[in-house]
């Protein structure tokens, strides 16, 4: 047990923290929330920045462009960027953490020629269908049709949760391709170009009021059968090999941020005036948010622990479940703690006089997405009981 | 960096644990519950394993490793319920002879915070000789001479307890800054303790959940148990990475603030062992609520390392302290 990093670790972050010092302050203001052509330029500017430092791809193979950064490397990345408030990955998002590492494992070679560079550079910008309406946690009953015409699939079919569907180039879409067979056996992963006939992208507005939601409707569009990756009714397979990206170790920049939101709120319980003494005056309130700080430390340690785990044995580790439940919900405790500091002033969602409203309120609403998206906390608790503890599977309908 | 456990710590952990499933077995545990005194054959042979010399160095006759290696085969000692003044002893070789060599059994109290009444001193009347902790230093006191009354019903009944009338002051033996050190490193050594209770009851929870039919089904595949094995889960992978975390800063300041990181890591695993030890009574059901069924030790000693060295409430305000001096 070293949590001690080595020399090449510490010139990598300073490496890192040197560039970041001067091209953050260098990349301007984030552009309105609803400004969705500028932010596709904020973003992918951003994303060409890190492609030209050496940055971009940080866990993508050398031969793919990439940093092919250790898993400890990663975790200084991310806690870097984060202490820098450097742009986050933003419209990139699909196409760094999904997509293209799929690609790189699943693509045919012209796919990987085609795509791989662009979305590197912050070229090309990608999107995900792969909930419906009626397949949320039950992802593979999915009922998006595609169905063979000469070497065209012809698809028909409702997506749901599209992030950045508006200002996407391509999409990873999960297609029913034979509906008779079992439902985990009859799917396929297409590469669906956004600028097609017939699809008609919805903004879905959050709790929040964001659109960077989509809901996406196909009809009659047409796709050539090249555009599918990995063989056909083989897309769930895939599916897995997409999802296993998601849950690296991109989650440390926002336990970072979580970290630097915890204080900002012991800056705001010192402002709050409760009666005739200062929030932060009452012993109980201070202990909250010792109590939460040293559990942010313990999930901090836990991301190291696994990280030191999955560099040894290549794979994340068992221990993501257990580290996205136990992030997300004490996220969402912070968030309520810092509703209470700010008691009535939590009405408005902008600031109100000195206090920082506007943010916590942001954060807060913002928050509650994130114990349902990426595998919600129910299905994280079943498979730490399934997978990690070893108890019966729920039955299984076929 | 590299934060798994070597391949000398993994030989440590797995040595200790198969001398305490061998030599602690839970009839074994019955049997000392009867028994107000300290079982010093056991004693002797802890000390034999190291766990006492553990951290002196090879000079002294200790072993002569870190807190981080400490922390380990402390959460095994505390995964066995194994009795007695572990952590003070341990604290103690180096500062008082033959405590590293079990001969002399030292036990302590803590009374760094504001002086606590009553104050309740465990295995008192087991010991050789007792520490104190005090704000202005550490003391040695003769326990003969300290009036106490017996508990004659002690919350934990592998923990003796008594409730002490008059503490003599005793022979100065460090100043404040060993006294701080003293309790930090205790705090660490406990959080290794009710690590071992939020992982053995993880076990029994999980093993009774997969054997224990109802309803024509283990009661393991519903998914309201799984829900709650799978928080004792999280809440022990929690407490793990945390009670490694400060065992390992103690042993390398500069990764980070160590007082910070042991007041998490002692808050953290004290709440998680209890909350893991009461699940684990609810997933027994009618069960364990019984004496015979021995899940109740693991929640009653989880109340007892979660009170020493700092408890939950005078950590979390200390960690506030350091956030509010960094923000100052």
């Amino acid at each position: 047990m070293d949590l001690r990093y080595t020399a090449s670790e510490e010139t990598f972050r300073r490496e890192l923290r040197a560039w970041l010092a001067e091209a953050v302050p260098g990349h301007g203001a984030t552009p309105p929330q609803e400004d969705w052509d500028a932010r596709r330029e904020y973003d992918t500017g951003w994303q060409r920045k890190l492609y030209d430092a050496g940055y971009a791809g940080i866990n993508w193979p050398k031969e793919y462009g990439g940093r092919e950064a250790s898993l400890t490397e990663q975790l200084l990345y991310y806690e870097e960027i984060a202490r820098a408030g450097a742009p986050y990955v933003g419209v990139n998002f699909v196409g760094m953490l999904h997509g293209g590492p799929t690609l790189i494992v699943e693509g045919s070679e012209d796919q990987k020629k085609a795509h791989i560079p662009r979305i590197l550079k912050g070229e090309e910008v990608w999107c995900q269908g792969f909930s419906e309406p009626g397949a949320g946690s039950d992802l593979a009953s999915l009922q998006t049709r595609a169905e063979r015409d000469g070497d065209d699939y012809v698809l028909n079919g409702h997506k749901i949760w599209t992030s950045f569907a508006q200002v996407a180039d391509f999409c990873e879409l999960l297609v029913r391709t034979d509906p008779e067979a079992p439902k985990h056996r009859g799917i396929s992963w297409l590469i669906l170009p956004m600028d097609v006939a017939g699809i008609e992208i919805r903004p879905l507005p959050t709790l929040a009021g964001e659109t960077d939601f989509s809901e996406v409707f196909l009809s009659d569009v047409r796709v050539p059968v090249e555009n599918r990756v990995g063989a056909e009714n083989d897309g769930w397979r895939i599916t897995n090999v997409t999802l296993a990206f998601e849950r690296g170790t991109a989650f440390a920049s926002d336990m970072i941020h979580l970290q630097q939101f915890l204080r900002e709120l012991v800056a705001a319980a010192k402002q709050v005036t409760r009666h005739d003494a200062r929030a932060w005056d009452d012993a109980g309130l201070r202990r909250e948010v010792g109590h939460l700080a040293a559990e942010l430390d313990a999930l901090w340690a836990m991301v190291k622990l696994s990280v030191s785990e999955a560099s040894q044995t290549g794979v994340p580790g068992v221990g993501a479940a257990a580290v996205k439940l136990f992030y997300t919900e004490l996220y969402q405790r912070v968030c309520e703690l810092g509703l209470r500091i700010l008691g009535r002033a939590g009405l408005a969602r902008e600031d109100v006089g000195e206090l920082p409203s506007g943010k916590v309120l942001h954060r807060t609403l913002q928050s509650l997405s994130l114990t349902i998206a990426a595998g919600s906390s129910q299905i994280q608790r079943n498979i730490i009981s399934e997978r990690i503890l070893g108890l019966p599977r729920e039955p299984r309908p076929r | 960096m590299d934060f798994q456990l070597s391949d000398d710590q993994k030989a440590l952990r797995d040595g200790i644990r198969s001398f305490c499933e061998g030599r602690v077995p839970v009839d074994t545990l019955r049997e000392l519950e009867v028994k107000p005194e300290l079982d010093r054959g056991l004693w002797g042979e802890l000390a034999e394993m190291g766990v006492f010399g553990l951290r002196l160095p090879e000079s002294d006759g200790g072993v002569g490793l870190g807190t981080g290696d400490a922390v380990l085969v402390f959460a095994e000692l505390g995964r066995r319920l194994v009795p007695g003044p572990l952590a003070w002893t341990h604290l103690a070789a180096g500062l008082v002879d033959g405590a590293a060599s079990g001969d002399v059994v030292v036990g302590g109290v803590d009374l760094r915070g504001p002086q606590p009444d009553p104050i309740l001193v465990e295995h008192l009347q087991s010991l050789d000789t007792l520490l104190v902790l005090r704000p202005d230093g550490v003391f040695r006191v003769d326990p003969r001479e300290v009036q106490a009354q017996a508990v004659a019903t002690p919350l934990d009944p592998l923990t003796p307890v008594r409730h002490v009338g008059e503490l003599p002051r005793g022979d100065a033996l460090g100043d404040a800054d060993a006294a701080a050190r003293l309790r930090l490193e205790g705090a660490a050594l406990a959080a290794g303790q009710l690590l071992g209770i939020c992982e053995a009851t993880v076990e029994l929870a999980v093993a009774y959940a997969k054997e224990r039919e109802q309803f024509g089904r283990p009661i393991g595949s519903f998914q309201a148990m799984k829900h709650l094995l799978a928080d004792m889960f999280v809440r022990q992978e929690a407490t793990r990475a945390a009670a490694y975390a400060g065992g390992v800063t103690l042993d390398q300041p500069d990764v980070g603030d160590v007082e910070r990181c042991v007041a998490g890591a002692k808050l953290v695993a004290g709440e998680a062992a209890v909350k893991n030890a009461r699940a684990c009574i609810q997933v027994h059901g009618g069960m364990g609520y019984t004496w015979e069924v021995p899940v109740h030790y693991y929640l009653k000693r989880a109340y007892v390392l979660a009170s020493q060295f700092g408890d939950t409430e005078e950590w979390a305000g200390d960690v506030a302290r350091r956030l509010d001096d960094e923000a100052a």
